[in-house]
């Protein structure tokens, strides 16, 4: 039997699903970014007499109980859900970066007590444990974000971890300790560059996942305070009006899932574009 | 030695347990307020009867103490009492279990079957179109909030339709949409390792054998490319678990049902700490019992891997 050889992957930036994940995520984040300038009545500016509005001229996505338009809090809610996904990102990563590199390259006792710590935080379900921080610090935006951020912390540190445990026996990190360089040095001007690749690849997906739980805890009515325009609280609130009004509903979660999707897709090919050895972020 | 590997694996398992219990201790004595009060609160109590009450809970036990008398509890399956309605939560998670158990049940059925087929089909079908479909399939499960596929699902097939009720429990009609939606979402992952598997397995030797000697493509699929791959797929389900117990809260607040989740959500928004904290334990010992279960199952059915260990 005559094999077709697999065809050849194309080069990272010119993948249509990166392309698409990209824009998707540039247009997201403008969005969010230019909604005052776009939206300028603001998400909160109310008319009952434009009640549950559908789609048409004038309200492109159709308006809310209160007369507010579906399009508007999209674009102002933008600030909150990406917000909370950054925030969560820099939870993440701003914890699990260093535990990791720091198991990793002592190894010993700081391994052991770090990775037993990861291994504990494992044992929880990752929504659970969100959700356990959430009681502890008290409903609302802020703790949503550490929340899915602490709980994404325990595998960005493994991810971290290892990626400095094979970093860490190569030749030039040998030389650089012997030439005298300090750990702290060693760390940041060697192990990290070398480990950037992975680990960006792993943020990526772990954007998705803490995007996804942080607006699941909004849904559940944990985080954001009732009429932040957040939109996984959107969801939610426009679950009453399902029947009647179904746009409340379908576009906040229309938005969530293509952002969910793009981060997906783009942690998905640069993990691709690195299994092929080529460093994606060099042309 | 088999019985080594059992023993070890089962110390771990117990470490890990022991590491979470310890967290979860504490975590809940850096949660700033009062147990005693707040058990208390709603009868009006007096301060004098908050302090009676304090020391006979032991709060004013050393910490050391206080972590033993916990350990102790937690041993004899005791988890203390709900600060909002003074039961015991272990009695309070026992009642909501069936509920959820259901749903996780016919989920994760769901999502085996439906992920083997879309992972074996991608895999069958190599670069054709319909790998292609089944990919962008699983990717659609892997990214898709089961808070918004259960919204879809209700307004199509329960307020458009009106196939089956949008809320409630009791019966297999109730039971369907949220399996399916939950069933889903889980699909994804599982597709996605099956599919590399299968197409792993399709290279090995004993596979090239096996159609060299001119057994039917039937037979080849079944015995030696689908079988070996099968471990493959109990080891994501259970990794999958803890995501299936976080997807079944969401899904039973979609479909309004009762369970875990509801009560977990409540304590949550009451401030009910010690019912947040033993909705999670009972999920952290769950989901370390699967995958303690997974692991032996899978050194029970890889021949392999026993010779291995042995």
């Amino acid at each position: 039997m005559i094999e077709r050889p697999p065809p050849l992957p194309r080069p990272f930036l010119r993948q249509p699903a990166t392309l698409a994940a990209l824009t998707w995520l540039v247009l997201a984040a403008l969005g969010a970014g230019l909604a005052p300038l776009l939206a300028p009545n603001g998400p909160l500016a109310a008319d009952t007499s434009r009640s549950l509005l559908p789609p048409g001229p004038g309200n492109p996505l159709g308006t809310d109980l209160l007369g507010r338009s579906v399009l508007t809090r999209l674009l102002w809610g933008g600030q909150w859900t990406l917000g909370m996904g950054l925030l969560g990102l820099v939870v993440a990563v701003g914890l699990g970066l260093p535990a990791g590199l720091a198991a990793g390259y002592f190894g010993g006792r700081v391994e052991s007590v770090t990775m037993r710590l990861v291994d504990a935080l494992l044992a929880f379900p990752g929504l659970l444990l969100a959700m356990a921080v959430v009681a502890v610090l008290g409903p609302g935006m802020g703790s949503v974000s550490i929340a899915v951020g602490l709980a994404a912390t325990p595998a960005y540190a493994r991810v971290a971890r290892s990626a400095a445990l094979e970093i860490r026996t190569q030749p030039y990190v040998e030389a650089a300790r012997a030439l005298g360089g300090s750990d702290w040095h060693t760390i940041v001007r060697h192990i990290l560059p070398n480990a950037a690749a992975p680990l960006v690849a792993f943020a990526a997906t772990q954007l998705g996942w803490i995007l996804l739980n942080g607006a699941a805890l909004n849904f559940l009515g944990l985080g954001a305070p009732l009429g932040t325009p957040e939109w996984g609280a959107m969801l939610n609130e426009g679950r009453g009006y399902l029947r009647d009004a179904p746009w409340v509903s379908t576009f906040p979660g229309l938005a969530l899932t293509l952002t969910l999707l793009a981060a997906n897709l783009l942690g998905d090919s640069l993990q691709r574009a690195l299994n092929t050895g080529k460093n994606p972020f060099q042309a | 030695m088999i019985a080594r590997y059992v023993g070890r694996r089962l110390f771990q398992a117990a470490f890990v347990l022991w590491l979470a219990v310890t967290l979860a201790f504490v975590a809940m004595q850096l949660t700033p307020g009062d147990p005693a009060q707040a058990l208390l609160a709603a009868s009006g109590a007096s301060k004098a009867e908050i302090a009676e009450r304090r020391a006979q809970l032991g709060l004013d036990d050393p910490v050391l103490m206080q972590y033993a008398h916990y350990l102790w509890s937690l041993a004899r399956a005791d988890l203390g009492q709900s600060w909002l309605h003074g039961r015991p939560v272990g009695q309070m998670i026992l009642e909501q279990l069936p509920a959820t158990a259901e749903l996780a049940v016919s989920a994760t059925l769901v999502g085996t079957a439906a992920g083997l087929a879309l992972g074996v089909l991608g895999a069958l079908r190599h670069s054709t179109w319909l790998d292609t479909a089944a990919t962008a399939v699983t990717v659609l499960g892997l990214s898709t909030p089961t808070y918004w596929s259960g919204l879809l699902a209700i307004l199509l097939f329960s307020l458009e339709l009106e196939w089956f009720p949008a809320t409630g429990q009791g019966d297999l009609r109730h039971l369907l949409l949220p399996s399916l939606v939950l069933g889903f979402a889980l699909s994804g992952s599982i597709a996605r390792l099956v599919r590399a598997r299968v197409l792993e397995v399709m290279e090995e030797p004993f596979v090239q054998a096996a159609r060299a000697r001119g057994l039917p493509a039937r037979r080849v699929f079944l015995v030696h490319v689908l079988r070996p791959a099968l471990p493959t797929a109990l080891t994501i389900v259970a990794l999958q678990f803890g995501f299936l117990l976080g997807g079944a809260v969401i899904t039973e607040s979609v479909f309004v049902r009762q369970g875990l989740g509801k009560l977990a959500v409540e304590a949550i928004i009451w401030r009910d700490l010690p019912v947040v904290r033993g909705v999670i334990l009972f999920g952290a010992l769950a989901y370390v019992l699967v995958n303690l279960a997974a692991d032996l199952a899978q050194a029970w059915l890889n021949p392999r891997l026993r010779e291995e260990l042995a």
